[in-house]
C-alpha cells in the first residue's frame, strides 16, 4: 500500500489528504446543516433539501450571468451577492413551503416524508421546465480558480478553501443565532416542550416558519457554493441527498455538534480509503462502518436529552 | 396518454375514410407516376404495421424528464429534424411519417413498457431511441419479441447484437483503439491512468483499451478507479494522479460527476495543456454544463464533432440550430441520433417494403453519403463503419480537430483477445 511511494511522496500525501478530507469534511457540514435543523429542530424529514440548494445554485447561475453581461467590472465580487440572493431565495421558498405544505403535516411526521418528497420532484421538472433539461455551466472570477502552490508537490484548491471559509462562517453564525440569541432560545424551547413554549406566550408557528426557512436558507449557501465543485442542474441536487442523510443521521437528528463530528469522521474515512483503495470501495466500506456503528448506537453519535 | 391514442386512432380512421371519399372521382384524372412513386399499402406492408396510403408512423423513445433529460433531447432534436426533413423531401415510399413520441422518464422498466406500447398498440414500422445501455437491454427483449426495429444512437460498449437493433453509435472498439494509437505515436505516451464511473460501458471500455494498452501498445496503466453514478468528490483521485505522475489520465465518467471531476482538476492546478487527458465520455453537450474553461486543452474521442467541416456538416449544423435554437450545441450521439431516421428511409427504399424483416435483411451494405460525420455504411453485424477522431476542446465550448483515421474502421462488437 506504501511500498510504492518514496518518503517525499508520503509526505505530500499527507498533506494534500489532509486538506482533500478537510474540503470534503466542510461540503459535508455545509449540506448537511440545513437539513439537521429542520430535521433536529423540528421533526421534519425534508426530502426537497437537495431541491432547495439546485435552487442556490441556479441563482448563482442567475447571477453570473447577469453581471457578465451587464456588470462585468463587479464579476469578481459577484459570488458573494450570489450567496446572499440565494439564501434569500431558498429560505423564502422555504418559508413559503412550511406555510403552505409542511404545518399542515406536523401531527404526521410520515406523511411530511411523502409530501417533500413529491415537492422534491414538482421542483424538479419546474427547474426542467424554467431552466432546460441540460446543465448550466456557472463561470467563476478568475481568482477562485486555480490553486495555491506550497511546495512542489502540495497544492491546495482555492475553491476547497473557500468553501472552508464559508462553512466556519455559516456554522459559527447558526452556532450562535440557535445557542446564544432571542431566537434561538425560542427555537430551542419550542423543541424542547412545544405546549409548554406556547403557554409562555411564544409563537410556535412562527419559529416553525423562520426555522424552515433558516434551514432552506442555508441550503441554498451550500448550493450556491457547491457549483464551485459540482454540477448545476434539475437533478443534481439527489447527488447529495445520500450522503446529506447519512450524516445527520449518523451523527443524532437533533444535535448540530453531532452532525459536525459525523461530517468529519466520514469525510476523513471516505477520503482516506479512496486514496488507498478505490472510489467505489471507499464509498462501500465507509456505508458498512456507519452501519455497523448505528447498529450498535441507533440514536447516532450525540443526543440531546429531552424530556418527552 | 389513453385519450391521446384513442384520439390518433379515431382521426386517422376519419382521415382514411375521407381520403377514400376523395379518391374515389380523383382516381381518374391521377397521372400513372403517382402510383409509381407511391406503391399500395397492401404490398408494402404486409406485417400489420400503421402504414396508410399516405402516412407511416415512427416512434421516439427517449427520456424527455429524469436524470437523463440532460443527454436524450438532443438525440429527440435531431430525430425530430430529420424526420421533418425526410418528409419535405417527399417521405418514405411516398408516406409522410408521423411521429408517436414516448417518454422512457430515465427508468428502465419504463423503456419496456412503452417500447411495448409503440410496437403493440401503435404498430410502430420503427423506432428511433434509447440512449443508455440499460434502457436498451432494458426494451430489447420487447423489440425481439414483438419483431420490432429499434436504431439505437449512442456509442456503447459493444458485446451485443441483435437482429431488431440497428446501431448507428459506435461500439467501444471503434471509439477507442485508434485514439490509444494517436495518443501513443503522437505524445509517445506510455503510461495511462483511468477513472471511470462505475458501470458497465466505463468498465469493459477500460477493459478493452488497458488490453490495448498493454498489449499491443507496451505501455504500463498505473491506476485503475471507479467512482460510483453521480460522486461529486474527486480530491483524492487527483492527488494519486499527482502522485503517479502518467502520461496520460484516461477517462470516462459520466453525468453530474463528470462536471465535478473537472472543476476540481481544473482547481487542483493540473493544467491540461500540460497533462494529457483523453476522454470518451465528453462531447460539446456535456463540456455545456463543465464550461467550456474548465476542459480547454482536453482531448476527447468521438466519431463527430460539430466543428466538423465538410459539406455534410456544414448543412447539418445551420438546419438544427434554425430548428432548435442559436445556442444549442451537437454532441456525438446527437448526430449519430441524426443517421436513424435516414438509414431506416434507405432500408426502406432498397427492400420497396416496411416490414421489418425485410427492411432488416436490407440493410447491411446501406451507405450515407450525406452523413454530417462523412460518409457510413452498415455493417452485416448492425454496427456502422464509421470514423474515429481526436479532437482538442477549447474554451468556447467547441472541439478542434486534431486526428481523425484515415479509414473507415470496421464495427467489431465481440473484439477477439480484448475480453
Amino acid at each position: 500500500m506504501f511500498g510504492e511511494y518514496s518518503l517525499g511522496d508520503l509526505s505530500s500525501i499527507f498533506v494534500m489528504q489532509g486538506f482533500a478530507g478537510l474540503i470534503l469534511f466542510s461540503v459535508y457540514v455545509l449540506m448537511a446543516l440545513g437539513l439537521a435543523i429542520i430535521f433536529g429542530q423540528m421533526g421534519v424529514i425534508n426530502m426537497a433539501h437537495g431541491e432547495f440548494m439546485i435552487l442556490g445554485a441556479y441563482v448563482t447561475y442567475l447571477c453570473s450571468t447577469f453581471f457578465q453581461n451587464h456588470l462585468p467590472a463587479l464579476f469578481p465580487i459577484y459570488f458573494f451577492l450570489a450567496m446572499i440572493l440565494a439564501f434569500m431565495a431558498s429560505g423564502a421558498l422555504g418559508m413559503l413551503v412550511e406555510w403552505a405544505l409542511i404545518r399542515h403535516l406536523y401531527k404526521r411526521p410520515l406523511d411530511t416524508l411523502l409530501a417533500t418528497w413529491g415537492l422534491s420532484l414538482m421542483l424538479q421538472q419546474a427547474y426542467r421546465s424554467i431552466f432546460g433539461a441540460r446543465e448550466v455551466g456557472v463561470e467563476l472570477p478568475s481568482w477562485l480558480i486555480g490553486s495555491v502552490q506550497v511546495t512542489d508537490s502540495i497544492e491546495i484548491p482555492i475553491n476547497g478553501l473557500f468553501v472552508m471559509a464559508v462553512t466556519v462562517l455559516i456554522t459559527v453564525g447558526v452556532a450562535v443565532l440557535i445557542f446564544r440569541s432571542r431566537f434561538g432560545q425560542q427555537v430551542r424551547a419550542v423543541m424542547a416542550n412545544r405546549p409548554m413554549a406556547g403557554a409562555v406566550g411564544i409563537d410556535s408557528e412562527k419559529v416553525d416558519r423562520y426555522t424552515f426557512g433558516l434551514g432552506c436558507g442555508i441550503a441554498g449557501v451550500a448550493g450556491s457554493a457547491f457549483t464551485m465543485i459540482g454540477s448545476t442542474g434539475p437533478t443534481s441536487g439527489q447527488l447529495y441527498i445520500v450522503d446529506t442523510f447519512l450524516i445527520v443521521v449518523f451523527g443524532g437528528a437533533a444535535s448540530l455538534l453531532g452532525t459536525i463530528a459525523s461530517a468529519f469522521s466520514i469525510s476523513q474515512t471516505q477520503s482516506t480509503l479512496e486514496f488507498f483503495l478505490s472510489g467505489s470501495m471507499a464509498k462501500v466500506l465507509t456505508l458498512l462502518a456507519v452501519v455497523g456503528i448505528l447498529m450498535l448506537r441507533p440514536q447516532g453519535l450525540f443526543t440531546l436529552k429531552v424530556r418527552r | 396518454m389513453a385519450d391521446e391514442t384513442e384520439k390518433g386512432l379515431e382521426s386517422a380512421l376519419r382521415r382514411r375514410l375521407l381520403m377514400g371519399l376523395a379518391g374515389l372521382p380523383a382516381l381518374a384524372v391521377m397521372p400513372r407516376m403517382a402510383f409509381a412513386a407511391t406503391p399500395p399499402t397492401s404490398a408494402v406492408n404486409t406485417t400489420g404495421l400503421a402504414v396508410t396510403d399516405t402516412e407511416v408512423t415512427v416512434g421516439i423513445l427517449h427520456s424527455a424528464t429524469g436524470t437523463m433529460a440532460i443527454s436524450e433531447t438532443g438525440s429527440i432534436q435531431s430525430e425530430k429534424l430529420a424526420i421533418e426533413q425526410i418528409n419535405a423531401a417527399g417521405g418514405v415510399l411516398g408516406r409522410k411519417i408521423k411521429v408517436i413520441q414516448e417518454d422512457g422518464a430515465s427508468d428502465w422498466p419504463t423503456f419496456a413498457e412503452k417500447a411495448k406500447k409503440l410496437l403493440v398498440n401503435d404498430h410502430c414500422a420503427a423506432v428511433m431511441g434509447c440512449w443508455t445501455s440499460a434502457s436498451r437491454k432494458a426494451a430489447l427483449p420487447v423489440f425481439e419479441q414483438y419483431n420490432g426495429l429499434l436504431y439505437y444512437p449512442t456509442f456503447y460498449e459493444g458485446l451485443e447484437q441483435s437482429k431488431n437493433v440497428i446501431y448507428t453509435g459506435q461500439e467501444a472498439t471503434q471509439q477507442i483503439l485508434a485514439s490509444l494509437d494517436w495518443v501513443h505515436k503522437e505524445k509517445g505516451a506510455k503510461s495511462f491512468f483511468m477513472v471511470g464511473s462505475d458501470y458497465i460501458w466505463p468498465r469493459t471500455s477500460n477493459k478493452i483499451a488497458r488490453k490495448h494498452v498493454e498489449n499491443v501498445l507496451k505501455g504500463t496503466v498505473s491506476g485503475e478507479e471507479y467512482f460510483p453514478l453521480g460522486h461529486t468528490q474527486f480530491n483524492s483521485v487527483i492527488n494519486k494522479i499527482k502522485l503517479k505522475k502518467p502520461d496520460v489520465i484516461w477517462v470516462d465518467v459520466v453525468g453530474g460527476s463528470n462536471v465535478a471531476f473537472y472543476k476540481q482538476l481544473k482547481a487542483a492546478g493540473i493544467d491540461l495543456n500540460k497533462q494529457v487527458l483523453l476522454t470518451i465520455s465528453v462531447t460539446e453537450d456535456e463540456i455545456d454544463g463543465i464550461g467550456g474553461e474548465n476542459i480547454a486543452g482536453a482531448y476527447s474521442c468521438m466519431k463527430y464533432f460539430q466543428s466538423l467541416k465538410n459539406p455534410n456538416n456544414e448543412a447539418f449544423v445551420p438546419a438544427f440550430k434554425k430548428m432548435w435554437g442559436e445556442k444549442t450545441v451537437i454532441g456525438d450521439v446527437t448526430q449519430a441520433a441524426y443517421l436513424g431516421p435516414f438509414l431506416w428511409k434507405m432500408a426502406v427504399e432498397k427492400a420497396g417494403s416496411f416490414d421489418v424483416d425485410k427492411v432488416v435483411a436490407a440493410s447491411p451494405g446501406i451507405e450515407l453519403k450525406t452523413a454530417p460525420e462523412g460518409y457510413v455504411k452498415i455493417h452485416e453485424n448492425h454496427h456502422l463503419w464509421s470514423k474515429t477522431r481526436v479532437a482538442r476542446a477549447k474554451p468556447d465550448g467547441q472541439f478542434e480537430l486534431v486526428y481523425e483515421s484515415p479509414e473507415l474502421i470496421e464495427p467489431n462488437p465481440f473484439p477477439k483477445g480484448y475480453q
